[in-house]
Formats: C-alpha cells, structure tokens, sequence
C-alpha cells in the first residue's frame, strides 16, 4: 500500500517536515484536539437539532416563571416564587447538609481510624466492625435503614420522647431549644465582632512571637478568653435587654411549633452520609498514620513525649500529609451522594431540581444547571483543599 | 514510522470530513489523494456516514413500532389497578391494557408489547428520547405539558381528580383540619402543584415531604410520618388495598382538581398519535354499539353501515391510519372495550369497586362521548 518512491527520493540529511518527530507530535496533537472538538460538536448539533424537532425551546428563560410548589424545608420560600428562587432553596438545602456532613464525618472518621489502630482490643474489633459494615454495603441501602427503619419508628409526636431540656424526638424529628434574636441582637454583634478581632490580632502577635522567641509571649487561653469575655460583658452591657431568647418547642396542633426542628429527612440524610463516609475517611487516617516510619513513634517515646504528644505533635503532622489527597475524594463524594436526598424525600438540589424540570420539561437545561451546580460546589472543595494540602506539605530542603 | 504516518494522514481526513461536514469534504479529499491511496479508499465510507448523521430521524413512530415487531409502552409498575408488576413477571391494570389493544390494533396481536416501567420523574423523559414509543402511565393532560414538555395527548380513557387520604383515628373532614399537618406527596406529578395551589388559595400553612416513588409516600404514610398523602383519587383508593388496614383510612369527599389521564405520544407524529387516539375511541364506540370480546364474531358482516365501518367490512378507514383495516375488530377481540377493560380492572368484581362516575358513557351521564367512524 505505501508508495516506494516517496522514500528513496528523499535526501538523507533533510527529513521532510511530515517525517520530523517534533512537528508530527504537535500535529498529533492539534489533530486529537481537533477531532475532540469535532465530536463534541457534532453530539452539541444533534442535541440541539433533536431539541428543535420535539419543539422544546432552549435557554433558560423559564427560570423566571412562577415555581408553584411548595419546598419541605430550606431558606424562605413560597410557591410564588421563581423557580430560580426554587433551585437556590435546593442548593442551601445541599450546602447545608454537605458542610455540616463534611465536619461530622471528618471527626468520627478521625476517632474510628485511630481506634482502628488502638491497642485495646475491644476498641480496635468495634471500629474495624463499623468499617467493614459500612463500607461494604450500598448507600442507599443505608439510607432507607436510617429513614425508614430507624427514624420513622420512633415514637409518633403525641407520645414523643422528651429529653431535658425541652428536647422532643418523635418520628417529626427532633424539636430543640433554639435562641432567636431579638432587637438588641443588632448592636450585640459589634461586641461579636469586636470580640473576633481582638481574638485574631491576639492570635498575630501570638504566633509572631513563637516564631522569634521560639515560645508564644502569653499562653494562648487567652485568645480564647477574649473571645468569650468581650460578647459577656456586651451582653448585659447591650440595652434593650436580652438579644438572644431561647424559644422552646411546644406541641401546637399536629407538630412541635418553636425551637429549631430537625426533620427526618435531614437527619436520616445527615446520619447516612456522616456514617458511610466516615468509615471511608477511618480507613484514610489509618492508612496516614502507617505511613509514618515506625522510627518517628519510637524517636519521640524515647523522648519522652506521652501517647497523646506524640499523635499530636509526631504522628498526625506527618500523617496529614498522606491523608488530605484521599481526604479530599472522600469529601467530594459526600457532597455528591448527597444527591440519593431524593430516596427518602430531602429537598435537596436534585430533587428540587426534578420537580423543575418534570413541570417545565426543560430536562437538558435544568440537568446543565444541577452539573454546573456540583461541579463549581465540588471544585471549589478541591481547591480548599488543595491550597490546604500546598501548606502542610514538606518543605523539602 | 510510516505505519504510524499513514494513520495519521488517515486520521486527519477524518478530522476534516468531520469538522467541514459535507459540503466541503470532497475538494479535501482530493487534494489528500496525491499523498496516498489509502485515503482514496476510505472516503466513500466516511462520507455517506456523515450524511446519514446530518440527517433528520425519521419521525414515522408507527413504520418503526412495525418494523420493531412489537410496541414498547411506558407504564406504571406501582399501581394496582392500572399499572402493576404482578409476582409473576406480568403486568395488569387498566393502563396496561391499553397498551396491549394498540399492540393488537397493528399487530393483530396484545402480547406484542414490552412493557417499560417508569416512575413520574423519568416518564417525559423517555418519551421525548423515543425511548417508548407511548406513554399510558396514568399521566394528566395540561396545557404545559401539551407544548413546552413536547407531548402530544390521545383522548382522556380515566377521568379523574385529585384526591387526599388521611387516618379515621385523626378526625379530619376537610382539607382546613389539616391546617399546620403534613402531607406526603410524589416528586414530578401535577399533584405537587395542585396541593400548593389548593392551599395558597385557601391560605392554609402546611408541611409537605416529596418522595420519589408511590411505594415511598405510602410508606411514609404507613408510619405516620404524614398525616395524609394525596393522589389521584384511583390511585389512592387503589393503594388503600395494599395498606395494612385499608378500613382504618379514608380518602376526603373534596376533590382537588380535574386529573384527566390518557395516553400521550411525543409531539410532531400526528400519524401515531392518530393511531393511538383512534385505538381508544374504537374500544369507546364498541362499547356503544355493545360489541364485546365474546359477541364480536357475531358482528362481523353486521347490516349497521356504521358497525360495518368500526369492525372494516366497508371502507378503508383502517387503512388510512396505516393499519390493518379490521383493526378495531382486533382489539375487542384480543383487549375487549372500553367497559370490560373498566370492569376487569377497577369494577365491581376488583377489590378496587370504582364507580363508572365521570367514566360513564355520554349515553348513561358520564363523559366518554367517542368520535364517530365515518
């Protein structure tokens, strides 16, 4: 099939530009970038064209229009609203429980990953048990266990479990004390501020005199103090009385009126995702801590340093290393698991978002707006987490 | 090094016909022939292909579903009475049915059907995707969904309402006794919208918990998580079969809204949506006439000309909907009429006992009125 003549025409010194390594490698390359931009092309066209022939118009005008549904839970929000309005209540709903998810799972993780590791045999079979169980079974297995066998087999609210402090669990939710700001709240939070700065100037100075002296100029209780002593004094200091009141929950018709309730379906979410993740996350730290060369453990015992200094000060700086890469893809598939919220009935982003998009049948623009919603939430995870994981690397000299 | 040279000249032919789409792609090819043969031979090929692509899908469903060999129909999976999964592998109901007498009306057959089972959420979806060819999932017909969601609707076969369920042990007689209760609902459903509406209008507060699935809100209900859950009025009286104590619940007097459920094929086929239309008045009319599965032999060669035309002893009207011209014939002969799929699925004899109601013959109060065959 080649043709002969081509090569022995050709001198030996001058290799055509077809021939020369450089060039057909950058070719190559704009000749993939190419055909990648073509391909992309021609699904964009055929999208656009299918979207044409069933009459669907694009853009994203109807985010506009009046929603019409009404939301469990979330920020204030009406069924007049728009359904931009709606899609923001889903997003906070998935914030919400992706953030408060994320601490909770980092610390059990982080106590289930050193049991694992702990001597004391009891300690070290319950967290391997949890880990292996949790691991090894699906999510959403998990999560209608929460919510269906767990949660809403609690007492119903009439014969709700009542915990001191004015705490009611039924299969409602939780009902908890909650303080509510009053009119006084408004100066109240200049001390707050006030407070905040005083505790980071405090901190400045303190660490700049560590890093001179080798020791911080006054103990760092401190910082601490300023932090909790200045809103005190404001509080009686504020007029106008008290600017938090603690509003209790009380049973007003079918459910607990006041207070704060958490309900089933966040709770049942929240519980799920910490508990599946952390077991991920106990199995990073673990791993983390192995890393570190048994040498540094018995260096620092031969110090003298106690069990405790010695996690603190040896191991986990060393360990953090290792963890925070894995960490990170632990935290960001927390984030979008929490999208299975629509199993057991959370308003999260994707379930709101597919109540939009069955009422206006703009699934390709609602589906772009929920992949652009992940993945800026997601990214943004990642750099956190990166700029985090550039500070706390060896510096290697 | 040559091998790989040739792939790559190959490669960026490709490219080019790709990118330049047809028009253009000849004059490239030639200019590449001087520099070898293999390209000569490929593009021919890659040409027609790209053409294919370019072109618009076909839109003709019903050549497709012939072709096929047999129908594909999205249905409910969930709820007894018009769409259920049976422990056996088969499916029942009254929505189910239908999609068997469109399989019998152009296969002369009802068991040349796949039943694709869909939730609310996804149904639209797969019918804009061409993924089932028709949708009979007890879906309501609105305005929306007539024009921005892209569907087009057959004739009503369920005129229905919406509809609330709530404990006898609880005391509620109308929607104003479930002020500050909650209330379970299906995500994607005109229920969703219904209920706030009701509410707003009525300026009741409530909390509502949306569920993906039927078997999730009932659950939920089950344990009292809601103090009612609303669905179609049908689909709640069939779901209160499948509660533990069907007598410890009952379904409030008010009705919500209309819920007109049929049929609904995507937009732009008129012709398969004519088929689909004509499939439900032909069961109607054949009800009218008092044809049935069991006396529709006799009928065959009847002296009424407009028997004669609904069963095909005269005219072509089958024909001009690209099916067979008995076709109705094999449908009350395989599926019945429109009255004996109602009875065998949601009458008297079912566990269900749904009254005909609005579902009544215009002839007899109700609202089934049937285009003439003419």
């Amino acid at each position: 099939m080649a043709p002969k003549s081509s090569v022995s025409t050709i001198s030996s010194r001058v290799v055509p530009f077809w021939r020369d390594v450089r060039v057909i490698r950058i070719l190559s390359q704009v000749a993939f970038a190419i055909l990648v931009a073509a391909v992309a092309g021609l699904l964009y066209s055929n999208m656009k064209r299918g979207l044409e022939t069933r009459g669907l118009s694009g853009g994203f005008d109807f985010l506009r229009l009046e929603a019409g549904f009404q939301i469990g839970e979330g920020i204030a929000y009406d069924p007049s609203d728009s359904y931009a309005r709606a899609f923001l209540v889903g997003i906070v709903n998935t914030l919400r429980v992706t953030i408060v998810g994320i601490i909770l799972a980092t610390i059990l993780g982080v106590v289930m990953g050193v049991a694992r590791l702990s001597t004391n045999w009891l300690v070290n079979k319950i967290a391997a048990v949890y880990v292996e169980l949790i691991r090894n079974t699906p999510l959403l297995v998990q999560l209608f266990v929460w919510y269906f066998a767990i949660i809403l087999k609690l007492p119903r609210v009439k014969e709700s479990i009542v915990l001191p402090g004015s705490i009611f669990i039924s299969n409602r939710g939780m009902a908890l004390p909650w303080p509510v700001p009053t009119a006084s709240f408004r100066p109240w939070s200049y001390w707050l501020a006030a407070a905040a700065a005083v505790a980071v100037g405090l901190g400045i100075v303190c660490a700049r005199g560590e890093r001179r002296r080798g020791r911080p100029p006054f103990s760092r209780l401190w910082i601490g103090a300023a932090f909790v002593i200045l809103p005190f004094l404001g509080w009686f200091l504020t007029p106008g009385g008290s600017p938090l009141l603690l509003n209790k929950p009380a049973l007003q018709g079918w459910n607990y009126q006041g207070g704060l309730t958490l309900t089933p379906e966040f709770t049942a979410l929240l519980l799920g995702l910490v508990v599946y993740t952390g077991a991920f996350i106990a199995e990073v730290v673990r791993a983390g801590i192995q890393a570190v060369p048994r040498g540094q453990i018995e260096a620092a015992r031969a110090m003298g340093l106690t069990e405790g200094q010695t996690l603190r000060l040896v191991i986990f700086p060393q360990a953090l290393r290792v963890i925070i890469p894995p960490l990170t893809s632990q935290y960001l598939n927390l984030a979008k698991n929490s999208s299975l919220a629509i199993a057991i009935g959370f308003p999260d982003l994707f379930n709101v978002a597919g109540t939009i998009f069955n009422q206006t049948g703009q699934a390709v623009q609602v589906i772009a707006l929920i992949m652009a919603s992940y993945l800026s939430m997601s990214l943004f995870t990642s750099l956190l987490m990166n700029l985090y994981n550039r500070r706390i690397q060896l510096v290697e000299r | 090094m040559k091998h790989s040279y040739y792939t790559f000249v190959g490669l960026m032919v490709l490219i080019v016909l790709l990118a330049a789409c047809a028009p253009a792609a000849p004059q490239v090819v030639e200019k590449q022939v001087e520099v070898t043969r293999i390209v000569e031979k490929e593009v021919p090929v890659e040409v027609t292909r790209v053409v294919e692509v370019a072109a618009p899908p076909a839109a003709a469903k019903l050549e497709t579903v012939k072709k096929r060999g047999y129908l594909i129909c999205g249905c409910n999976n969930a709820l007894p009475g018009f769409g259920y999964l049976e422990p056996d592998g088969s499916y029942s109901g009254f929505d189910v049915e239908f999609c068997r007498a469109i399989a019998a009306a152009i296969f002369n057959d009802p068991t040349k059907v796949e039943f694709r089972p869909l939730t609310a959420k996804e149904r639209f979806t797969a019918l804009q995707t061409g993924e089932v060819d028709v949708l009979i999932r007890n879906t309501t017909w609105t305005l929306s969904r007539d024009t921005s969601v892209g569907l087009d609707f057959a004739p009503t076969t369920f005129y229905d309402g919406q509809g609330i369920m709530v404990r006898k042990a609880d005391n509620i007689t109308s929607l104003e006794d479930l002020r500050g209760g909650t209330i379970c609902v299906t995500a994607g459903t005109t229920t969703e919208m219904n209920l706030a509406d009701q509410m707003r209008k009525r300026g009741i507060e409530y909390n509502h918990v949306v569920f993906e699935t039927y078997d999730e809100v009932v659950a939920a209900y089950e344990d009292e998580r809601c103090d009612a859950m609303t669905m179609d009025r049908s689909g709640l009286a069939s779901r209160r079969t499948t509660l533990a104590k069907p007598e410890d619940h009952v379904i409030l007097p008010e009705v919500l809204s209309k819920e007109p459920l049929g049929p609904a094929t995507m937009h732009g086929d008129n012709q398969w949506n004519d088929v689909v239309s004509w499939v439900v008045y032909g069961m109607i009319n054949a009800e009218e006439f008092g044809i049935t599965s069991a006396n529709v032999d006799d009928f065959l060669g009847s002296e009424d000309p407009e028997i004669r035309r609904l069963l095909g002893d005269e005219g072509d009207l089958g024909v001009g909907l690209g099916l067979d011209n008995r076709f109705v014939y094999y449908v009350i002969k395989h599926v019945g009429n429109y009255g004996e799929v109602y009875d065998r699925n949601l009458g008297p004899g079912t566990v269900f006992n749904l009254d005909r109601g609005l579902n009544a013959l215009w002839t007899k109060g109700g609202l089934l009125y049937a285009i003439p065959f003419r």
